[in-house]
């Protein structure tokens, strides 16, 4: 069929189907490959290095953490710097957010949910900070200075030492207080979340 | 018509067959229905002495409505787009959302994006990583499908405050809106990356300041996700996500991530800050469920609602929305006396699936203080609760994906306000 014919066909499928998971090849036996059927193909190849470049995520098992490390004592002066003015000192929350306390709080009318007393992974931590935080300056911090930072609010919720060096070995073994406070409603797997 | 002049009662208080305004009853009771003879021609109006103003490149609405305006606007301390503002609902008829009203919620404000400079990745456990230019992405086949789009936060200060705040209906229930959405199906390109087998979750990621990100099951992804680049018939606007935006018909509106620069397949979700820490369930006894992604169904009546007062006793029409993440929309019921009595709603757009339904109903009002409330039910069965059933089931301090019953408490006066069922 001709090209242009092949297209509003193509956009019928999409309208009736609501998906564009169609294997017109098989389906209609007009010859047609997969790839077409799946759009005009115009994705380029992505190289290692640019994916690198680009990827943020860090997963609960500890994909995606860089190389470097921080304990809290390099952690309090990040802390003091780029973090206290909006969160209190030591944590203890200011305009923004409380990071520090509230452990055993989750149960009643008077949850106070922090990293401390809430988050079930001590990944997400890295994760948020590195992406969205300082605020008003997110991406500037080093990967050693994530990791201090990060190693400082766990450390002010007593969940490691002051001298934990964390890392991408580290980090993921971390046991927060809620870990096992959560149940996911979604019907797709979790998956292995400890390394 | 019983008697010719009066309808009949469809429950208590003044609540009429629904199909009153459709068969001409309405015209005939209020006693419009007398024809006048044509005057001759009176003094006109300023604006119809002399042409009009000219043609313009891109319309804007009379000045007359400038007072329309997103409410319930807040941000974060020390930030100014932190934060959210809200769809003013009773100012808004139908059920498509103005762009320029549709409510906004940001993590780290809304970027000004190039699209030229713009790209989509997709990589992780897929065959080929890929990148698209806005460009490239421009050549897929579109469709166009509309639906609402809620934050799970939305109506959440009534379960969490012990008064009813003094709000009206958009401050209230104003992180809803609903539009014309055009974009590529997502599957398409994902099938073009290739999942591999062990492929499960889409960690989906913005290019705002706060690099937003959520953690979508792969099988939503594959099955009515969309990758929206018109939103009613123009292109995004930067506070809903230009130049491309993640949309999840039916979930929670914080997955459905603005500005969308990456897309990582995975094994197991992320387990991002916004999927725990935040927009997370948390339960009475401490415990907090993770990955509540459908909108439950929920109603407003929002007319008459706090502003939109009654200027004495007569016939009214009430007007209000309803829908649901877990499909359309079967039934909208209201009361006009509390909930004693519940009439049928006339549902003005019915079927509209994951859209919102707008219902209506006639009312006579006696002129006595009462209470105005609207159920909702969805295909799927499902009701919604009242708002101690909801905090019964939920806990202290539950407040997303609030879906309890909304009353309007209607004063001698007809002033209404905000008042808990």
């Amino acid at each position: 069929m001709p090209m242009d014919e092949r297209a509003m066909f193509m956009r019928e499928r999409f309208r009736r189907s609501g998906s564009a998971l169609i294997l017109l090849a098989t389906t209609t036996g007009a010859g047609l490959s997969t790839s077409f059927a799946a759009g005009p193909d115009l994705g380029e190849p992505l190289r290692v290095e640019e994916i690198e470049a680009a990827n943020l995520s860090v997963l609960p098992d500890g994909t995606g953490l860089p190389p470097g490390s921080g304990a809290a004592r390099d952690g309090e002066q990040v802390y003091a710097v780029h973090c206290r003015a909006c969160h209190g000192a030591d944590g203890g929350g200011g305009p923004n957010d409380a990071l520090v306390g509230g452990i055993g709080s989750l149960a009643g009318e008077a949850a106070q949910k922090t990293i401390g007393s809430y988050w079930p992974y001590a990944t997400t931590v890295f994760d948020y900070i590195r992406r969205a935080m300082p605020y008003q300056q997110p991406g500037t911090l080093s990967a050693d200075e994530v990791y201090a930072v990060t190693a400082y609010l766990l450390h002010q919720n007593g969940i490691i030492a002051v001298d934990a060096v964390m890392s991408a070995e580290s980090l993921p073994r971390v046991e927060m207080p809620n870990r096992d406070g959560f149940r996911s409603a979604a019907t797709a797997p979790i998956g292995e979340t400890s390394p | 018509m019983t008697d010719g002049t009066r309808p009949p009662p469809a429950a208590g208080n003044g609540l009429l067959d629904r199909r009153l305004f459709l068969t001409g009853g309405a015209a005939a009771l209020a006693g419009l229905g007398i024809a006048q003879a044509r005057a001759a021609e009176a003094p006109r109006q300023p604006w119809a002495r002399v042409p009009g103003a000219p043609m313009s490149g891109y319309g804007s609405r009379s000045r007359f409505e400038e007072h329309v305006q997103r409410v319930g606007i807040g941000a974060q301390p020390g930030t100014s787009g932190s934060g959210a503002s809200r769809t003013p609902l009773e100012h808004l008829e139908g059920t498509i959302t103005p762009n320029g009203l549709g409510f906004e919620r940001h993590h780290s404000g809304v970027p000004d994006i190039d699209p030229e400079r713009h790209e989509l990745l997709i990589h992780g456990r897929v065959r080929r990583p890929l990148r698209f230019s806005m460009a490239a992405l421009a050549r897929y086949p579109l469709v166009t499908r509309t639906y609402f789009l809620e934050c799970s936060g939305n109506s959440g200060v009534l379960a969490t405050a012990p008064e009813p705040p003094d709000r009206g209906c958009g401050e209230l229930h104003g992180l809803i809106s609903a539009s014309e959405y055009t974009g590529i199906p997502l599957a398409a390109l994902l099938d073009e990356a290739g999942p591999l087998k062990d492929a499960a979750w889409v960690v989906a990621e913005g290019d705002d300041a706060a690099r937003m990100s959520r953690s979508v099951p792969l099988v939503k992804a594959l099955d009515d996700a969309m990758l929206v680049l018109y939103q009613n018939g123009e292109r995004l606007r930067p506070e809903h996500g230009y130049p491309l935006r993640l949309l999840l018909p039916g979930y929670e509106g914080n997955m459905s991530v603005k500005w969308l620069r990456r897309l990582d397949i995975t094994a197991q979700p992320a387990m991002s800050r916004d999927e725990t820490s935040k927009y997370s369930d948390l339960q009475a006894d401490g415990s907090a469920l993770l990955f509540t992604f459908p909108m439950a169904v929920k109603s407003v009546i929002t007319s008459p609602s706090p502003g939109l007062d009654l200027h004495g006793p007569g016939l009214y029409q009430i007007s209000g929305l309803a829908w649901s993440g877990h499909g359309a929309i079967r039934s909208v019921q209201v009361s006009a006396d509390g909930g004693r009595s519940w009439a049928a709603a006339q549902l003005d757009s019915p079927g509209s699936a994951l859209g919102l339904t707008r219902f209506r109903a006639a009312w006579r009002w006696n002129g006595a203080p009462t209470r105005l409330l609207s159920r909702a039910t969805d295909h799927s069965g499902a009701t919604q609760p009242d708002r101690a059933d909801w905090l019964a089931r939920h806990g202290g301090s539950a407040f997303y994906h609030y879906n309890a019953i909304q009353a309007w408490g209607i004063d001698a006066d007809g002033r209404a306000r905000n008042v808990y069922a």
